[in-house]
């Protein structure tokens, strides 16, 4: 086969794919790199992250410390060779986005700002008021723009990896506008997908996040890492599930139960002070904070809504002007989706699925165990984040690997072979199973079964779990698995029903990781809680869990030693 | 029987429905839904066929502006009305051409974006280790509201001028620019002159600001259109006076 299309093809154009694609285009401006994405790239869920980026910038802060903090945030479940080099490149990489013009918060010289995050002992958050996703996105995005060597494939629906001899080679995909199918090849491929927060019935995440890159890699045959965390956020907004930053505790918010009292003093967290103090109280981290909430609601503390129960967020001792100045957006989105005023109310909040811990397996400069496959980003697990992710990690996070494994694959691409023809013949086959679904007729609607999926993982494998309820769940989306969809739409143009059922299942096997890796890991750390093994087990499960995809079989769970460096595992303690 | 709301949809498909038309639905009123939820309720139980476009649901992606009863909004942060007794009519944006049902392109924009250099420029670079550049809140304030473009394409939509004229640049464009002409790092205006100042769109604009209007958010392109006139209108002025480059 001729040369391939592409270099390097990027799958994602969110903070991840974006920064990946500036670290090709200017290390190796010979290369032809592609970014390909299924809603234009400004559009991507990064765009909504509100709270802020970590990075030690403070005099009084210290490497070693954000490592501390987010390895004990973690539980120990993260790789700390990782984190180490992580925490070391994240100012340097938040500074970069500055030249590119982000409009980080700046303190009264003009110096960059930084605010206070969970679980972070020290000030070390940057921020653009709440609006960091959104500002951090258009900044790379607009970056891009002066890049001609960056091509795009704008709402481009990636749906399978070509494969040639054990090496990634390139994707099939459609292109929604017009429905038609094309294999487009390259050296390389870089997932930077995103996460899969749809899984679940309430999440703070977007339609688009369906753990499409997580599916794409698992049936290529790479792994799935600690697919078992999946982060509840303690503070989303009933019914609509968006996303009350953690910014909002750091300014100084309470949370308070149905008898206005600071309840997560009685959960190990320390003792309400007036003013907000790091690592205790609301500043603690979001798997304690959620697990509160569960606690509390068997007490009968909570408040009952019509979209289950809520407790409340205080931050009207903010005052107006502290709110408008630091978290305008959350007063804005009060206003507008729950019609509320959050300089004179209460807000209504309960834990929301956020953010997935786990994921495509990669070493830490963003290669996957397949060669030719590299992940950044929330669909990649480096891992970082262990059994908890801390509040502020994620986006120094996309930009620090993302960066990378646009090196790497850059690299790699240097020296790689051209496809063969093998690939064409798998690229033949893929646009025969797409034109079948295309035309399928007298199944179950997509959102029946993507309504039964989301709740089996809600009751199944949600904050609290046993081996009964994963079981069920387990089963409940085997059964799902072998369902047949049927379509309405059989058209070519734009057919986003066509595509939502191929995101159905992504999501159906995303959720089928979730549930498996969970059942085998018997303990209790971080985000995974097992009411039938309640403790850390640090003897069987300081390692990560890998799982393997087996066509038509329960997938293959196995384990990966922790890499300890520094800071050999102990309790996690807040508030004392 | 609960309370039902009526929607009237347009529907347009090359390949179905080559004749636009508009098609009745009927969706149960529930006071926590925004016009985007009626639509996916829609596509959820009774046509699957229905399209648009939505992504984030908190009014910050861009995916989801339409016309509700003739007016650009985005349609996940607009409530159902109640008790309306006229249906509710839903379009996709104007000025743009249509894709399917509520689905426009919008190739045209951002062709136009990255026309007038939406990136810092600088003449001399400043290497990471000297750190941040220095920014006071001030400076900040000066480009600060022109950053919040979430490209919702609703001022274009409500833009008559862009109606008329294709070729102007148009509100977010334009606003984009002065953002990074405003802003304390940037020393590129002069190199995104010759693009605004091009075409007479500009020129066209009156003070009317519909873009502003319906800007949900607050962005005010047609402050940056004002006050790119002047700047362009003091260039012109320059250049007849000094001699040419040295402006
Ligand atoms: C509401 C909210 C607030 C948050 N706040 C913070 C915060 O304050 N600080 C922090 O550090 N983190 C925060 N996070 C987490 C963080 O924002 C995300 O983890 C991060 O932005 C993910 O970025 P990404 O580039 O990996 O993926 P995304 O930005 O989700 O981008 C994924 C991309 O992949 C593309 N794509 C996916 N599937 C396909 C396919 N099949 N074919 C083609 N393209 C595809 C999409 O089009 C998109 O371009 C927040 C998350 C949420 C939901
Ligand atoms: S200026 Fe306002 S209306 Fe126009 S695209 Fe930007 S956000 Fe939308
Ligand atoms: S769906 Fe994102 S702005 Fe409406």
């Amino acid at each position: 086969m001729d040369s391939p299309a592409h270099d390097v093809l990027i799958l994602g154009g969110g903070g991840a794919g974006l920064r990946a694609a500036i670290a090709v285009a200017q290390s190796a401006p010979e290369l032809r790199v592609a970014v390909l994405s299924k809603v234009y790239p400004m559009r991507s869920h990064t765009v909504s992250a509100e709270g802020g980026a970590a990075g030690v910038v403070a005099k009084d802060d210290s490497l070693d410390e954000h490592a501390y903090d987010t390895i004990s945030g973690g539980d120990w479940l993260c790789d700390q060779d990782a984190v180490e080099s992580f925490v070391r490149a994240a100012p340097q990489e938040l500074t970069q986005l500055e030249h590119w013009g982000c409009p980080w918060s700046r303190d009264a010289s003009g110096h960059i700002a930084v605010r206070a995050f969970g679980g972070m002992r020290k000030m070390r958050t940057w921020f653009a008021a709440d609006k960091t996703g959104f500002h951090l996105l258009h900044t790379l995005f607009q970056t891009t723009l002066q890049y001609d060597s960056i091509h795009r494939y704008d709402e481009w629906f990636a749906t399978r990896l070509l494969i040639d001899d054990g090496r990634v080679q390139g994707v099939v995909a459609i292109d929604a506008s017009t429905g038609r199918i094309q294999a487009i090849t390259a050296h390389a491929v870089i997932l930077c997908t995103g996460g899969c927060g749809r899984v679940f019935p309430f999440t703070t995440n977007a339609n688009i996040k369906n753990g499409d890159g997580m599916s794409l890699a698992w049936r290529a045959g790479a792994p799935l890492k600690d697919m078992e965390f999946v982060q509840y956020h303690p503070t989303g907004l009933p019914f609509t599930g968006i996303l009350i930053t953690e910014a909002a505790r750091a300014e100084g918010g309470y949370l308070i139960n149905k008898d206005g009292y600071r309840y997560l003093q009685d959960y190990d967290l320390g003792t309400p002070q007036l003013k907000p103090v790091l690592r205790s109280m609301e500043l603690g981290p979001r798997d304690r904070l959620s697990q509160a909430f569960v606690h509390e609601q068997a007490k009968g503390r909570t408040i009952p809504s019509p979209h289950g129960d809520i407790v409340h967020l205080d931050l009207r001792h903010l005052g107006e002007d502290v709110i408008n100045a630091r978290l305008p957006f959350i007063r804005e989105l009060c206003l507008k989706y729950q019609n509320l005023d959050p300089v004179t109310e209460l807000i209504p909040v309960r834990p929301v699925v956020h953010y997935m811990m786990g994921g495509v397996h990669t070493n830490n400069e963003g290669a996957t165990p397949l060669p030719g496959l590299y992940a950044a980003g929330e669909v990649a697990c480096v891992s970082i984040n262990g059994a908890n992710r801390l509040g502020s990690n994620s986006l120094p996070e996309l930009l620090v690997f993302g960066a990378r494994a646009g090196l790497a694959a850059a690299d790699y691409a240097r020296s790689a072979h051209p496809p063969s023809d093998h690939v064409e013949a798998q690229a033949a086959d893929e646009i025969r199973r797409l034109h079948t679904l295309l035309h399928r007729k007298g199944g179950r609607r997509i959102a029946d079964i993507r309504v039964r999926m989301q709740s089996a993982m809600e009751s199944g494998a949600g904050i609290f779990r046993d081996a009964k309820t994963l079981c069920d769940a387990a089963n409940e989306i085997a059964e799902l698995q072998s369902a047949d969809v049927s379509l309405d739409d059989h058209s070519l143009t734009f057919n986003t029903e066509w595509i939502a059922a191929l995101e159905l299942s992504f999501m159906l096997d995303v959720a089928q990781a979730i549930v498996h890796s969970a059942l085998s890991r018997e303990e209790s750390r971080g985000a995974h809680q097992r009411t039938d093994f309640p403790a850390r087990d640090d003897s069987r499960y300081l390692a990560h869990t890998l799982i393997y995809h087996r066509h038509g079989d329960a997938p293959r769970v196995d384990y990966l030693p922790v890499t300890i460096t520094r800071w050999p595992p102990g309790q996690r303690v807040y508030g004392r | 029987m609960p309370e039902l709301v009526n929607l009237e949809v347009f529907r347009y498909s090359p390949e179905h429905t080559p004749e636009p038309r508009f098609q009745k639905f009927q969706v149960p009123y529930n006071k926590e839904w925004v016009v985007l939820d009626a639509l996916n309720y829609i596509k959820d139980r009774t046509d699957g066929s229905l399209s648009f476009r939505w992504s984030c649901r908190m009014g910050i992606c861009g995916s989801c502006g339409v016309l509700i009863n003739g007016e650009p909004k985005l349609s996940c942060a607009t409530f159902l009305p109640s008790k309306s007794s006229k249906p509710i009519r839903i379009e996709p944006l104007r000025h743009f051409p249509v894709i399917r049902d509520l689905i426009v392109h919008i190739g045209d924009f951002m062709t136009k974006l990255k026309k007038v250099k939406p990136w810092i420029i600088r003449t001399n670079e400043s290497p990471l280790s000297e750190g941040e550049f220095l920014q006071t809140p001030d400076e900040m304030e000066r480009y600060h509201q022109f950053s919040h473009c979430i490209n919702c394409m609703l001022c274009y939509a409500a833009c008559p001028i862009y109606g008329l004229d294709p070729l102007f640049a148009g509100p977010a464009a334009i606003a984009l620019a002065q953002r990074y002409n405003n802003d304390s790092r940037d020393q590129g205006a002069a190199r995104r002159m010759p693009i605004l100042s091009s075409h007479d769109g500009i020129w066209a604009c009156t003070f009317v600001g519909e873009c502003t209007q319906v800007c949900p958010k607050h962005v005010d392109p047609a402050a940056a259109i004002q006050q790119y006139k002047l700047t362009a209108a003091l260039h012109s002025l320059k250049s007849v006076i000094a001699p040419r480059g040295a402006a």
